[in-house]
């Protein structure tokens, strides 16, 4: 290839990387700045335009006649429409839902029963009559403001105090955390045992356990949800409990356990353990002081993906755990906010985004175990 | 908090409770069988003892988990899947009968079979070329790490993700949905994607190939870096093009990593199940098997016969892998 026409095809290359790059991260990025920006502009406007201002059509309503006063002799309502709102600039306004931008910023429209109103571009406004008001129901105006780019954490406030978001994130680590650690200790044992002790059986069970990693986790729902009823019933405590959904997620955890650390254990060099064991050291020993050190970048891929499954894990939580409203974790909150609040953007964006956080923060620490791990997972089998 | 607290202090006695049962048996066992100082006959025998019983001691707490939590409910199900809807009465196969004359099923089994086609091949496809095009760039890891990151999300957050992509608004008012904006951008009329029969299944399967990809470049990438450079020399000094050197020298040298990560999203696709619930839990046409059966576990109180009559159906799809991934370990381990 001569420069001439390489040029152009890593241009082409860069550009398509980037395309696709774009494609994988906007709708990410996109979900973040919905849920930074104020619910009234994210409702009515795309994200892609939340720096620029954008126009709203706002109606307001002017207080009642008790609060008029008399000026000149004349009897005057005042106020702001743009009073509790974050919009900046009026640019026109109405007094009819039929015409709600019949008149601009600044001008006078006379209203049908002989009353004046002006609006101004600041949003503040008189209704000046000549005869004294009556009703306590104030005149609605319409009008439509320029609204200025805002961002708030607003959002994030409230789906974390009032839609229980906050108490999920506290069960989501309740569910997590330990469901990462239990299996790692057991599967490791486990793991040793059929990488270097040699015993009958040994190559069956290896099979057992690469069949068992495919096994669709239906296949084990109602036969469980059953044994918890049987179980919980007999000792008379709750079917549904942290401690049965930690054991839960260790059982489906620990084919890929055993998996990815028997088939670290097996690579590591046989002359360390033939050492050790002249030296008297039992497998016991061998294990704990020499086997578990050395395996830790297995141990960290799995604990990785465990905690991303059990984090990210809707299906066994729902079933094992329940959908009251004290035991929802964040998947279950999110797809039962999905239900509820179906259209309130401001509160899935935000809602969804504390869901992944946490996540992506392991994601993007602790990458290049989690490559290794899918590395030493997958590529093997071929 | 307080469950936290519990939480944690759980967790600190399960993992003593585990050391102390590794720690303890191995003493006893030690205790029971004394090698050590023992001269001669004795000392032998109880060596070779302790070294038939450690394996079992060190393999039974995950062997008694994976039998309580795998196997036995495998067994179950099929049991299940022969009974009524409370597992008391013995029903032969009516489930599977009313399974085969039930449109739901049928629905699903359809939607399924187009996500097995759809998700695997874009996945793959879409990781192959970000692999093979990221290695010759300098910031191709940033690239990748982007492109990887959706693998990180839950399949209920990237439905939201997604579900804002796809909202709909109702023609002339302003779309927030960045695909209706889109459209309505070049003209078009805006749409509520995920109601679309049939067409809504692809919008759903975007989102398992957004989460998917990743995974496959990781895998390929690798692959990709392992093909010696000498067959590439060889390829471009006989004047072989940049098309040519990957489909016909380099694809061809990683076929059997491309058949793993096809198989595993293959698997993941049988068992989707939170992207439906969450998107449209399976109306307007867009079911799927691992939903369906959710679905009848719970509905009217729970059927048990019908769930699991649709688990084994899942299962058996998986079978041929599994079959599979078994051969390849064992021919793995004949090679160590």
């Amino acid at each position: 290839m001569n420069p001439a026409t390489r040029s152009p095809l890593t241009w082409a290359v860069h550009l398509s990387v980037l395309l696709l790059v774009a494609l994988w991260t906007l709708p990410t990025a996109g979900l973040l700045i919905s849920s930074l920006r104020d619910k009234d502009q994210l409702a009515v406007s795309g994200w892609w335009t939340a720096l620029s201002t954008s126009t709203q059509n706002i109606v307001a309503r002017a207080p009642g006649a008790d609060t008029q006063v008399e000026r000149d002799g004349k009897f005057v309502i005042s106020g702001d429409v743009l009073e509790g709102t974050a919009a900046g600039e009026v640019s026109a306004f109405g007094f009819s839902s039929q015409k709600p931008t019949a008149f601009k910023a600044g001008e006078t429209a006379e209203l049908n029963d002989g009353e004046k109103l002006t609006v101004q571009a600041d949003g503040s406004f008189e209704i000046v009559s000549d005869t004294k008001m009556e009703g306590s129901r104030g005149q609605r105006i319409f009008f439509t403001a320029a609204v200025p780019p805002r961002f708030t954490f607003d959002n994030y406030v409230e789906v974390l105090s009032a839609e229980g978001i906050g108490a999920s994130f506290i069960n989501s680590l309740t569910v997590a955390i330990p469901s990462t650690i239990i299996p790692i200790l057991i599967a490791a044992f486990a793991a040793y045992a059929l990488a270097w002790m040699p015993f009958p059986g040994r190559a069956i069970l290896i099979a057992v356990v690469v069949g068992l990693l495919v096994v669709p986790l239906q296949m084990s729902l109602i036969p469980l949800l059953k044994l918890y009823n049987g179980v919980g019933a007999f000792f008379g405590v709750p079917a549904k409990t942290y401690v049965g959904i930690w054991l839960a997620h260790t059982g489906f955890g620990l084919p890929l356990a055993i998996y990815l650390l028997r088939n670290y254990m097996a690579g590591l060099p046989r002359e360390i353990m033939e050492s050790a064991r002249v030296d008297g050291a039992s497998d016991f020993d061998i294990f704990v002081k020499i086997i578990l050190p050395l395996s830790f970048p297995a141990l960290a891929s799995f604990a990785i993906f465990q905690f991303l499954w059990t984090w990210n894990d809707l299906l066994v939580a729902i079933v094992f755990l329940g959908a009251g409203q004290d035991e929802l974790v964040l998947t279950g909150r999110l797809v039962n906010l999905l239900g509820s609040r179906g259209g309130n953007w401001e509160i899935l964006t935000a809602s969804a985004f504390i869901t992944i956080i946490v996540p992506l923060i392991v994601f993007f620490s602790l990458q290049r175990y989690l490559v290794r791990g899918l590395l030493a997972g997958s590529v093997k089998g071929g | 908090m307080q469950q936290l607290v519990f939480a944690v202090a759980t967790m600190v006695a399960g993992v003593l409770g585990c050391a102390a049962y590794f720690w303890g048996t191995s003493f006893l066992l030690d205790l029971i069988f004394p090698s050590k100082g023992r001269s001669g006959i004795e000392g032998s025998r109880n060596l070779r003892i302790t070294n038939a019983i450690r394996p079992w001691l060190f393999l039974a707490p995950a062997l008694f988990a994976l039998t309580i939590y795998l196997i036995y409910p495998v067994i179950m199900s099929v049991w299940f899947s022969v009974h009524d809807r409370g597992g008391q009465n013995f029903v032969g196969a009516s489930n599977y009968v009313w399974m085969l004359n039930d449109g739901e099923f049928r629905q699903s089994i359809f939607n399924n079979f187009l996500w097995l086609l759809v998700v695997p091949a874009l996945a793959t496809f879409f990781g192959l070329v970000i692999a093979a095009l990221t290695d010759r760039i300098w910031w191709g890891n940033i690239a990748k790490t982007l492109i990887f990151m959706p693998m990180a999300i839950s399949f209920v957050g990237a439905a939201v993700i997604w579900k804002f992509i796809y909202d709909y608004r109702a023609e002339g008012t302003e779309q927030i949905g960045l695909l209706n904006a889109i459209v309505v951008a070049f003209g078009g009329d805006p749409q509520a994607w995920i109601t679309l029969p049939f067409w809504n299944n692809f919008f759903l399967m975007a989102i398992l190939v957004w989460i998917q990809t990743g995974f496959a470049m990781v895998i390929l990438s690798a692959a990709l870096r392992g093909i010696p450079e000498e067959t590439v020399e060889a390829a471009v000094i006989d004047g072989a093009n940049g098309w040519q050197i990957f489909f016909k020298i380099m694809v061809p040298q990683i076929w059997g990593t491309i058949a793993v990560v096809w198989t595993t999203i293959t698997i993941l696709v049988l068992k989707v199940f939170d992207i439906v619930l969450a998107m449209t839990n399976g109306q307007w046409q867009s079911q799927v098997l691992a939903n369906l059966m959710f679905d009848w576990m719970f509905r009217g109180g729970g059927d048990f016969g019908r769930g699991a009559a649709i688990a084994v159906v899942i299962m058996v799809l998986v079978i041929p892998i599994m079959v599979w991934n078994i051969r390849n370990a064992a021919k793995e381990m004949k090679g160590h």
